[in-house]
């Protein structure tokens, strides 16, 4: 870079402006470690550094390692290089909650005072800057107004939900993924001898069989794909749904989930934090408008036409729970529905107002999507959720 | 070699590659990286890796992924057959047993596959690992070793290291999620559909004779069919094929004959629904924005 950063005397040199290009980029989720500075500060002596077209094709292909990253790279080297300075919003921990609070929502201050220092450099040499000004530079204005906005989750869901769902969902899990296929494949245990292979192996041998083959049924794991509903009418259920999606998720690190609400967010790799005030805390930044309306159909159209593409086939168990109060007619939904189906994945349904007496599923999306289900529960409580073992069983 | 080179290079062997991408190629090749090509079926990850070993006139050696592709059919294998029959050979010569065990336990019996066939070669090639998503992870798990050091362990010969370091290009067509250890060892591209003129600049040079006002209007016409709603959206082969197609059909315009231009529409629509949704309405007003 040709421009000289405001703060340049602070850093010793472009090698600690490249370090805190890489904290900036870790911070807002990429995955990157002290090799790849390395390797970057490397790449850099090969180009030419003061064009930044050039830089930022180079270090594109180091930093992302998914399409998702790719899309998103550009504005992060931009914020961090580039005159349109942004700051990523974050929450700022409440104190009430008195989990994982303290670490936690000292680092993620601590981050944002980095990010709010490195976003957005100036073009210039600002030599008149005072200290003064820059300690400005740290305060949270703009965050306190982002936690207002949106719901935090982590008030929502508490470790102790997730610990009580876990159980659950090992349970759940369990019976969802241990399919069996009916075919024999060989291994090193197994109910039968895999005679083909043995007179194979016998060969090496002289045509003696020293080793016996053994065949047996292998395990064809089934995965769980959970769709939950987030929207207004779900709200109360909602909670309990979250805390069994994030128990799946820490059972059975494969599991694929979304929320959908007016619109469908993918949740999976924000679940899949080993922290949970962390994962909460995501989940609240990404999942927008929760609460709002319910567009069944067109979220679960959306998801048949992408996610599903890609990742459901027919060792996929897709799971929606929502109530099935859709503020559209039912065509997205049942055209979704059959698109699913033609992927071969099993789907269930569960919908929390199938508990109450003389529930009848009349709603138009309810109606007409019952002919697609291959299961459809209540599910209100997790004693009604541990209850699907002995369905999902037989599924 | 700077960028540009390798992008003219490229276009040489009639791969027109967007900067993007040759950059990253280039700096796969400079930091001996494996690069790992994600992207929608037909926007031709497989072809660079082609391209890229015809640049560099070097091998070509692949490797398909599918479920259940191991160890035996990735790496090396012993030849059984061959060491049997040497074995019986040996024994009516009157060899000692321990002779014959050093002797069919070396390389002459080893059937070289890929992953190990790209790292014995004199003059490095290019190993394309196509389509690793539908691989299981236990095979990721396994390339890892392979791509960080590029050596292979065989119990009975010991470990066999790299003569020349394959240049190594995986492709993904996003099926499942990679794991983050395989994605931090590689440099990583999202090749997107190609824009209007790379696309157009693909269709010339594979199209030499073509039509320049017939290679627009086919383009234009491919790109805004991309944006309807296709459960199968048609890659650069199609588009090629569809282009073919017109040419052998003897089109030179493509809001001539609709009758026409709808029958070649089946180089492009693949799946019952779409040829279902694209009617010829929808062909002509496409054609119709195109002309």
């Amino acid at each position: 870079m040709s421009r000289i950063s405001k703060f340049a005397a602070q850093d010793s040199g472009p090698s600690a402006r490249i370090i805190g290009f890489f904290s900036h980029l870790r911070s807002n989720d990429l995955k990157l470690g002290v090799s790849e500075v390395e390797t970057a500060l490397s790449i850099l002596t090969q180009i030419n550094a003061n064009d930044p077209v050039e830089v930022r094709r180079s270090l594109k292909p180091l930093c992302v390692g998914n399409q998702d990253e790719a899309r998103r790279f550009e504005d992060l080297f931009n914020s961090y290089w580039m005159d349109s300075g942004r700051v990523k919003q974050k929450i700022i921990p409440n104190d009430n909650i008195n989990w994982n609070v303290k670490e936690n929502s000292e680092s993620a201050t601590k981050t944002l005072e980095k990010e709010k220092n490195s976003s957005g450099s100036p073009t210039e040499p600002d030599e008149t800057a005072s200290l003064s000004d820059q300690t400005k530079e740290g305060e949270l204005v703009a965050v306190k107004e982002a936690s207002k906005m949106r719901k935090d989750l982590r008030e929502f869901v508490s470790k102790a939900d997730i610990d009580n769902a876990l159980e659950v969902a090992i349970r759940i899990g369990k019976a969802l993924r241990d399919k069996r296929s009916r075919r024999l494949v060989c291994a090193k245990k197994g109910e039968a001898l895999d005679f083909r292979k043995t007179i194979r192996r016998s060969l090496s041998t002289g045509g003696d069989p020293f080793k016996l083959i053994n065949k047996s049924k292998p395990d064809r794991a089934k995965r769980i794909v959970a769709l939950c509903d987030v929207s207004g009418s779900m709200e109360i259920y909602s909670k309990i749904f979250l805390a069994f999606i994030s128990a799946l998720m820490r059972n059975d690190q494969n599991t694929d989930a979304y929320v959908f609400h007016t619109k469908l967010v993918r949740v999976t790799d924000a679940l899949r934090d080993k922290n949970i005030g962390r994962s909460m805390e995501k989940l609240s930044l990404i999942a927008n408008g929760f609460g709002g309306g319910s567009r069944i159909g067109y979220s679960i159209k959306k998801f048949s036409k992408t996610y599903a593409r890609r990742f459901v086939n027919s060792r996929n168990v897709v799971m929606i729970f929502s109530d099935g109060y859709d503020s559209n007619n039912a065509n997205d939904l049942v055209e979704a529905l059959e698109s699913l189906r033609k992927r071969g994945c099993k789907i269930i349904w569960l919908n929390p107002l199938k508990g109450w007496k003389e529930y009848a599923p009349v709603t138009a999306s309810m109606a007409a999507s019952l002919p697609y289900l291959d299961l459809f529960c209540p599910a209100n409580t997790l004693k009604d959720l541990a209850d699907l073992e002995g369905a999902l069983d037989k599924l | 070699m700077e960028w540009k080179e390798l992008q003219a290079e490229l276009a040489k062997q009639n791969y027109i590659a967007s900067n993007e991408l040759v950059v990253a190629i280039q700096l796969a090749l400079s930091l001996e990286r494996p690069l790992l090509l994600e992207g929608s079926a037909g926007v031709g990850k497989t072809e660079l890796a082609r391209a890229l070993s015809q640049t560099r006139s070097t091998k070509l050696i692949r490797l398909q992924c599918y479920e259940g592709l191991d160890a035996s059919q990735s790496i090396y294998e012993w030849n059984y057959q061959r060491q049997l029959i040497s074995i019986r050979a040996a024994a009516d010569d009157g060899i000692s047993r321990e002779q014959i065990e050093k002797h069919v336990f070396s390389k002459d019996f080893l059937l070289e596959r890929p992953l190990l066939m790209s790292i014995t070669q004199k003059r490095s090639p290019v190993l394309l690992i196509d389509e690793i998503d539908r691989a299981d992870e236990e095979f990721e798990a396994f390339l890892l070793e392979i791509l960080s050091d590029y050596q292979v362990s065989i119990p009975e010969l010991g470990t066999v290291s790299f003569v020349t370091k394959p240049i190594v290009v995986l492709t993904s067509n996003g099926t499942r999620d990679l794991s983050d250890a395989l994605r931090r060892r590689c440099l990583y591209s999202y090749v997107e559909y190609p824009d209007r003129t790379t696309e157009f600049d693909i269709l010339k040079v594979k199209q030499p004779g073509i039509d320049t006002k017939l290679a627009g209007q086919i383009i234009d016409f491919v790109q805004k069919l991309r944006k309807e709603d296709l459960e199968k959206t048609p890659g650069i082969a199609e588009m090629l094929d569809f282009s073919a197609a017109l040419i052998g059909l003897g089109v030179n315009d493509l809001s001539h004959d609709p009758a026409i231009l709808q029958s070649a529409m089946t180089t492009l629509l693949k799946t019952k629904l779409d040829q279902w949704n694209i009617t010829k309405e929808v062909t002509q007003r496409l054609a119709g924005q195109a002309a």
